[in-house]
């Protein structure tokens, strides 16, 4: 847990913004502005829109049907709700993670190498692995064997792999959706080590039902209940002395 | 998991008042063995002291296990962290019983002078103040914490009257010095008793509202403002 930053630069900001599984409203008229370089943390209880929420800042809720955005998700400044919106575009930009690994069924070297090479860019991919391997921090257990099967690797690696996978594409945000609950601690312990390395470089949301790793590798913490973003704030703040008796009871355990 | 935390917090608090309970009794010995000057008593006071140490050490335990079982956060994290100190505090003021004791235990054998302050309205503010934290923290009352640091400024200044007594009374009749300096050690005592009260509120204030009132009055003292009664003379 660090303190807050005082950088104002907000990478998303969410106005107004509700979403729809048919006539489910799942996520309520939420107003929230994630910070550039932060760590952001989403908690709350299972059903609460928070992976809604999450899937919906780079359009992976599109193909549910029935579903609908209704208000405004500006990244870098430029609306991700509606029609006109260049999906693939804004995707390159915002990598995801997700709950379980799921790398290619290729290579460990075309893992990394294939989203770039799809979209035509022109550049060492040598070096590229190599980098992205290492801001992962899983270069020096993978090197030797690049042009081995990615699903060889255990389930922590796999996790680091898809990190270096959506690095690779230089995202701005990355967004991770439970990325820790299929790992066991010590998988679970590197992947919040990289990401306390990665803060900075790229602005991470990450949704958890850990809340201890909430508390431990985030800046700020939402708090979501019934589709509602109940609190937001520091994670210091939000972990010693909520504002909210919600979100006290959440945390403490005494409901949800 | 949540209930077990809650179950091992109510144990936590409930040892933690029967600790306070502990002192509170011995205090009270302490300061009646001034008063009877009373030599037995006071070597029972010295006595009970290991009893409190054993209890503090466990309070400790207790709060460090918590710590590491259920990384406790928000106002349970609050509880814990206050719950340490004042454990702590409880621990030191049966240390000051025990000084007190000791200058009983002193002034039992020696030529009997009168009280050189008014022993009895310090004694039985300070108590009260040790009465009224440890019922803030029983009753999680945030106000009736704030009433206890307010009072502390009565104590301090019933100590500070006294040196001028003692200072006064050692002029007139220099044969019982060291006697008068006992006397002003137990004032002394006293008013760290008082002290320890007033941290031991403010950890309450801490866990209960969150806001750290320690060296910025200011924050909470405001709430009993509008109570005279509390009002330091």
């Amino acid at each position: 847990m660090s303190e807050t930053k005082t950088n104002l630069d907000y990478v998303l900001k969410i106005k107004d913004f509700s979403f729809y599984y048919g006539s489910k409203k799942a996520v309520k008229n939420v107003n929230m502005n994630v910070r550039k370089g932060n760590v952001t943390a989403v908690i709350g209880p299972s059903g609460c829109g928070k992976s809604t929420l999450l899937r919906s800042i780079n359009r992976m809720n599109d193909f549910v049907m029935g579903s609908k955005m209704v208000g405004s998700i500006l990244f870098e400044n430029n609306e991700v709700v509606g029609s006109k919106v260049d999906v693939v575009n804004l995707r390159r930009r915002v990598g995801m993670v997700f709950q379980k690994p799921n790398p290619f069924p290729k290579s460990i070297y075309n893992n990394i190498v294939w989203g770039p090479k799809i979209n035509g860019m022109k550049i060492d991919f040598d070096e590229l692995v190599e980098t992205s391997l290492k801001k992962a921090a899983l270069w020096n257990e993978v090197k030797d064997r690049l042009h081995d099967s990615a699903l060889a690797l255990s389930g922590g690696q796999q996790q680091r792999l898809c990190i270096a996978r959506a690095i690779a594409m230089s995202p701005a945000v990355i967004l991770m959706d439970e990325p820790c609950s299929a790992l066991d601690p010590k998988a679970t312990g590197a992947i919040e080590q990289l990401i306390t390395e990665l803060r900075d470089t790229y602005t991470i949301v990450i949704v958890t039902h850990n809340m201890q790793q909430a508390s431990r590798i985030s800046d700020e913490t939402a708090f979501f209940y019934e589709g509602e973003l109940i609190e937001f704030g520091s994670t210091k703040e939000m972990f010693t002395n909520p504002y909210k008796k919600q979100t006290e009871d959440y945390i403490t355990g005494r409901f949800g | 998991m949540a209930v077990h935390l809650q179950t091992e917090l109510e144990i936590l608090k409930k040892d933690l008042l029967k600790l306070g309970g502990k002192v509170e009794e011995i205090v009270g010995e302490a300061v009646l063995a001034v008063k009877k000057l009373d030599g037995e008593l006071a070597k029972k006071v010295i006595e009970k002291d290991h009893e409190i140490d054993l209890k503090e050490v466990d309070v400790e335990e207790q709060c460090l296990k918590v710590l590491a079982l259920h990384q406790p956060v928000a106002v349970d994290l609050r509880f814990i962290v206050s719950a340490m100190k004042i454990n702590n505090d409880l621990e030191r003021v049966g240390d000051l019983a025990v000084n007190i004791a000791e200058r009983a235990l002193f002034l039992s054998g020696q030529p009997q002078i009168s009280i050189p302050f008014d022993f009895d309205t310090m004694v039985e503010k300070t108590r009260n103040m040790l009465k009224k934290s440890l019922d803030s923290l029983v009753q999680m009352d945030a106000q009736l914490a704030d009433q206890v640091c307010h009072e502390d400024q009565l104590v301090d200044d019933i100590h500070r009257k006294m040196y001028a007594k003692v200072y006064r009374e050692i002029r007139k009749a220099p044969e019982h010095t060291e006697t008068l300096i006992h006397y002003l050690s137990i004032s002394k005592h006293l008013e760290r008793v008082a002290d320890y009260a007033t941290n031991i509120s403010e950890d309450v204030i801490y866990m209960i509202e969150g806001a750290i009132v320690r060296h910025n009055p200011e924050i909470f003292y405001s709430v009993s403002d509008s109570d005279e009664s509390s009002k330091p003379e």
